[in-house]
């Protein structure tokens, strides 16, 4: 009896939480398209969760592209089609590592700062004074996050899956000496718009699922430091989980 | 004006199943400085957040000049809500912005000011608290009582008919007190605004109330002039007031 009461329990309070959270994703969507728009703010939150992630993703982006290289090389050698090492780390990358790899190190290293601070405004009352002023905190720090989340994803996306095509490169063609026009001819043969579209559409909807996971978080955290800290380790994994579970239904509807 | 500005009847509110204010009775006067003392966990704060609007009560009304507002939503409550000053417990201020900043904010969205004005009257608000040459730092960089201080400015900036304070001089030492107590009462005089006040701090609000409340048990068991409530017999107002481990009040 006991365990079917747990059970019970447990199940209102998880639909509780995921229809809370649909809510506060629907309501900050609605707020994305009611001007005006804080710009300022919104640029703020580009640089915090882009520029500012930029050595990460570099360095992250060159050794996934120098471990790709190695290793489908070595895959490809047993098969004799070394050639197709080139597409093989590209479509690996924009297809799929680029958005996934980005996405986690960005939660990581954005993610969770955005519900700390947003945390921390919440239990210093500074959320309480922006709905006091009459000022709609969905409006102040909500949408320029998502927003910008839309905005510096993808782009990160793309530098990540530069270098790591370039990461390929150094191992496969300087390093283990695959010819340069076979690297770069064969990816231009079998990379289409197609793949690339995917990889960003991708970033797209991660860029979204993280900022939307780590502002919820934020917004109702718990009280004192330890809400926030639990708040800041729930943001990063969910987010880190819900990316891999997109991930894999996106892949599949979209293949 | 006839009748209460500000006025709670028979307001209850629980969290989850916990009983927090049962059944309060409320009125302020408007011009009038209000303090509310009662223990910690009294309901005091909560008290105040259903004035601001962040809560709603479970029964009872509240009626802000002669409306009532537990019930409001929307562009409604924006407009009562700029009626409003809060000066909160820690300040509330935002850690992004400077001093100067947290001053000006609420200028700088919700008017139309010129940037030149905005500046001249966020500065006047500072040199009014005292704190005209502390413009450029951040409120982590500022003492507790300067925050407390930035916090008044702030909640005065668009000239509020009502300040509420929640222990604005909770953690600050004496001589501070003092000095934050005589700047309220000072802006009271010159702005002219209703002020209902949570605080601790006895026997020194006395000296600044025109009335006071004691909450005891989420309802109001006396409130009336400080010497009233000085001279009250009713031993939980006694003991609160004299700080008696014994009594009708038991330490948790």
């Amino acid at each position: 009896m006991r365990i079917l009461w747990l059970l019970g329990e447990w199940a209102l309070t998880s639909l509780r939480d995921g229809g809370r959270m649909m809510i506060f994703l629907g309501t900050a969507l609605c707020w994305i398209f009611l001007p005006p728009l804080k710009w300022r703010r919104m640029i703020a939150r580009i640089h915090f969760i882009g520029a500012k992630s930029l050595l990460v993703i570099l360095l992250t982006g060159a050794f996934t592209g120098m471990v790709l290289g190695l290793q489908v090389f070595y895959t490809l050698t047993k098969f004799g089609s070394e050639a197709f090492l080139g597409p093989a780390v590209a479509l690996t990358l924009i297809r799929e590592l680029g958005p996934v790899l980005c996405a986690l190190m960005v939660t990581g290293r954005a993610g969770s700062a955005l519900t700390a601070e947003i945390g921390i405004m919440r239990i210093t009352e500074q959320i309480d004074a922006l709905h006091v002023m009459a000022l709609n905190p969905m409006r102040y720090l909500v949408v320029p996050t998502i927003l910008a989340g839309l905005i510096a994803f993808p782009l990160l996306t793309a530098i990540f899956d530069l270098v790591g095509i370039y990461g390929g490169y150094l191992v496969g063609v300087k390093l283990l000496g695959i010819g340069e026009g076979t690297y770069f001819g064969e990816m231009e043969t079998y990379v289409g718009l197609g793949d690339i579209t995917q990889g960003i559409l991708k970033s797209l909807s991660f860029g979204l699922l993280v900022t939307w996971v780590c502002c919820y978080k934020g917004f109702y955290t718990g009280y004192g430091a330890e809400g926030v800290s639990r708040a800041t380790t729930e943001a990063v994994v969910l987010s880190s989980v819900l990316i891999l579970v997109w991930d894999y239904f996106v892949g599949s509807v979209l293949l | 004006m006839s009748g209460p500005m500000v006025e709670m009847r028979n307001v209850h509110k629980s969290f989850g199943g916990q009983q927090v204010l049962r059944g309060l009775d409320l009125q302020v006067t408007q011009g009038e400085i209000l303090v509310i003392i009662g223990r910690s966990g009294g309901g005091k704060s909560v008290l105040l957040k259903h004035l601001m609007g962040l809560l709603k009560p479970d029964q009872g009304q509240i009626v802000i000049n002669g409306q009532e507002i537990s019930r409001l939503r929307g562009r409604e409550l924006d407009q009562l809500r700029e009626r409003f000053g809060v000066v909160f417990q820690g300040g509330a201020l935002f850690d992004s912005l400077t001093v100067f900043e947290n001053v000006a904010f609420p200028l700088r969205e919700k008017t139309r000011l010129p940037e030149e004005a905005i500046r001249e009257k966020a500065l006047t608000l500072l040199k009014q608290v005292g704190l005209a040459d502390m413009g450029h730092k951040y409120p982590a960089e500022v003492s507790g009582g300067m925050r407390k201080r930035v916090a008044l400015a702030r909640a005065l900036t668009m000239e509020p008919e009502v300040v509420l304070f929640d222990e604005p001089t909770t953690g600050l030492d004496p001589i501070m007190v003092n000095a934050i107590h005589r700047l309220i009462l000072d802006l009271h005089r010159r702005v002219g605004f209703t002020a209902i006040m949570v605080s601790h701090e006895i026997p020194e609000i006395f000296g600044i109330a025109d009335r006071v409340a004691m909450l005891h048990r989420g309802a109001v068991v006396e409130a009336g002039t400080p010497e009233a409530i000085q001279a009250s017999a009713n031993p939980v107002v006694r003991q609160f007031i004299t700080g008696d481990p014994e009594g009708p009040i038991q330490p948790d």
